[in-house]
């Protein structure tokens, strides 16, 4: 193949490819959330991948390996003996100027935690994938939020998705975001394991050309700082006092305008793509809410079909999609939340000495903006419990009694409630 | 909105055939999504997959409790009552196999069978009764073309398995019998 034929990329016939037919003139395909991200990483163009295979994550590196062997992607693609490594090798591409990507899952993400932290200081755009999985403690090959959570300040970005086209359509937001000069901040773009990653749907897949034109704008920002052959320059190198303190400062509020930068990149996606996500939350139906739950990634969708059914029966309840875990979205969430009379909130992990969900601790420090109404934790959805309709009918019944004056329990583990 | 759910064990291709029918409500310009839950992956050992198509976008991402339709790809789980749990009123079981459950559940209206392994056999030389199901689906529902799931094969397979597969589907379609309770 030319190298003009693989800039364009669309032409190309692959398993999943559906050209030819009338329909795939959009480029419509039916994939899976792991081939959603695999398709998503290839078309930023990364330069430098490192993998290494885990449950439920392991298609993506199959996915990247076929599109790397087909030339459909163009870059370095390192196999490595573990997470650790792959950490390490894609933050020292990184450093090195490389657009740089990874992917992984539960125990390959905590393998790599002090890599992980590296990588945070030394400020490299990287963009990972981490499909959500129960962590190492008790050995669970399920669904779970555990292992995004267990890395929540280690100063990376992290962001929840919860279709297999926002997987595809958040990986290349999140390179804008991480490489944006104002950024610079690596980002874990977050999808349930099982229930999406095996998930086949509908997905929009761009055309390169399309992918390239939302990217060029990286292009006219100041280049950050990279190494070089003989120019030494040290990253994450100061290691005591003044030095260490200003670069944590820096990096935090990094972290804090990446708030407002992710809105602007949503909006900006929309204008290209024609598909928005809301930014840092997805707000369904809160307008004129007196009760909100608020969710986050593959059980939203089934939470908004309750919403629905709880509206016809005349109930004023709207849905909050968490789409930002790191920064957390507190002015958006405090907008939309003030003047409710109820919230609650869905955990799909653990907040171990709070005997809660740790998305529910986080809003309950923005009681004092929001006022203290009844606010609910209701943890489900860990090591593949099914988070069904008739789960989240029972939290909005929780809710509303609770709403309406009721004594209620701060906090329900659904499934081990007492008769 | 139409809830199928597939009952098969590892190997059998419950979880493909479950994609290639989301591939084929898509390609009639509706959705479709579909996904299996297991444990860990191994060969032989049950396998459940959901599949839902509508006219408007599939916004559940749950496991299926009240299904309209199943597709039974392992004959010894046709007696099972774990695999008629929850089924709705007028519900279709689709077959792989020459004989009909023994004590039809309540709310089945209509048993479609075929010999999709020996099908299989016969045609790509391996006992996976995924495709030839779907033309068994495709001929007793009539919710979906023959045409639509021929198509989408491509997607998933090439050179003689997919003429393999082709012929499957087709043999699946033609060789239904189906049966009003």
């Amino acid at each position: 193949m030319n190298a003009h034929a693989r800039l364009l990329g669309c032409g190309k016939k692959g398993m999943l490819n559906m050209e030819g037919t009338e329909f795939n003139k959009t480029k419509i395909k039916v994939i899976t959330g792991n081939s959603a991200a695999a398709h998503g990483a290839m078309l930023c163009r990364p330069e430098v991948l490192a993998l290494y295979p885990i449950t439920p994550q392991t298609e993506v590196v199959e996915e990247i390996s076929g599109f790397y062997a087909s030339g459909e992607l163009d870059a370095e693609v390192v196999e490595v003996e573990g997470e650790n490594s792959a950490m390490n090798i894609i933050t020292a591409a990184s450093a090195a100027g490389a657009r740089a990507f990874t992917a992984t899952s539960s125990y390959g993400l905590v393998y790599m935690y002090d890599a992980l932290l590296q990588a945070a200081g030394y400020r490299v755009p990287i963009v990972m994938v981490n499909v959500n999985r129960e962590t190492p403690g008790i050995t669970a090959v399920s669904s779970g939020q555990q292992d995004m959570i267990s890395t929540r300040d280690s100063g990376w970005i992290q962001i929840i998705t919860s279709s297999c086209q926002e997987i595809l359509d958040s990986i290349i937001m999140a390179y804008r975001l991480a490489e944006d000069f104002d950024i610079q901040v690596p980002v874990m773009v977050n999808y349930d394991g099982f229930y999406l990653s095996y998930l086949a749907e509908k997905v929009e897949v761009p055309c390169r050309a399309d992918v390239d034109g939302f990217l060029a704008p990286l292009k006219d920002q100041p280049q950050r700082p990279i190494l070089k052959p003989g120019e030494p320059m040290g990253f994450g190198t100061h290691g005591i006092l003044e030095g260490y303190l200003e670069l944590r400062y820096k990096h935090s509020t990094a972290l804090e305008r990446a708030k407002v930068k992710f809105d602007e990149i949503d909006k900006a996606f929309e204008r290209h793509f024609g598909r928005s996500y809301g930014g840092q939350i997805d707000t369904y139906r809160t307008a004129d809410a007196d009760m909100v739950l608020v969710a986050s990634g593959s059980l939203s969708g089934t939470a908004q079909k309750v919403i629905d059914l709880k509206r016809d029966q005349g109930l004023k309840i709207g849905l909050i999609r968490l789409r930002m875990f790191r920064p957390f979205p507190r002015e958006r969430l405090i907008e939309t939340l003030r003047g409710k009379k109820a919230i609650g909130v869905i955990d799909r992990s653990i907040c171990f000495g709070w005997n809660s969900g740790p998305i529910y601790v986080e809003l309950r420090a923005l009681s004092p903006e929001i006022g203290y109404i009844p606010m609910m934790s209701f943890i489900d959805g860990i090591a593949n419990m099914d988070v069904s309709v008739a789960n989240i009918e029972r939290m909005v019944r929780i809710l509303q009694s609770a709403s309406e004056g009721d004594s209620y329990q701060k906090v329900t583990w659904i499934g081990m409630e007492e008769e | 909105m139409i809830e199928v759910r597939f009952h098969g064990r590892g190997g059998q291709g419950s979880v493909v055939a479950s994609r290639i029918l989301a591939n084929a409500f898509v390609r009639e310009n509706k959705f479709g999504s579909a996904f299996p839950m297991f444990g860990f992956e191994r060969r032989g050992a049950p396998v459940t997959a959901y599949g839902r198509f509508d006219d408007e976008p599939v916004l559940e991402k749950t496991q299926i409790y009240y299904p309209d339709c199943l597709i039974v790809l392992d004959s010894s789980q046709r007696d099972s009552p774990r695999v008629y749990e929850g089924l709705k009123p007028n519900g279709i079981l689709i077959l792989n196999s020459t004989m009909g459950p023994k004590d039809p559940h309540e709310n089945l209206a209509l048993v479609a069978m075929a010999d999709a392994t020996r099908i299989a056999v016969e045609e790509i030389g391996l006992p996976a009764p995924n495709t030839g199901m779907l033309g068994v689906f495709a001929a007793a529902t009539g919710w979906i073309k023959l045409a639509s799931i021929l198509a989408g094969l491509e997607d998933y397979f090439d050179g003689s398995r997919l003429e393999g597969n082709r012929r499957c589907v087709q043999r699946g379609f033609e060789e239904t019998k189906s049966m009003r309770l």
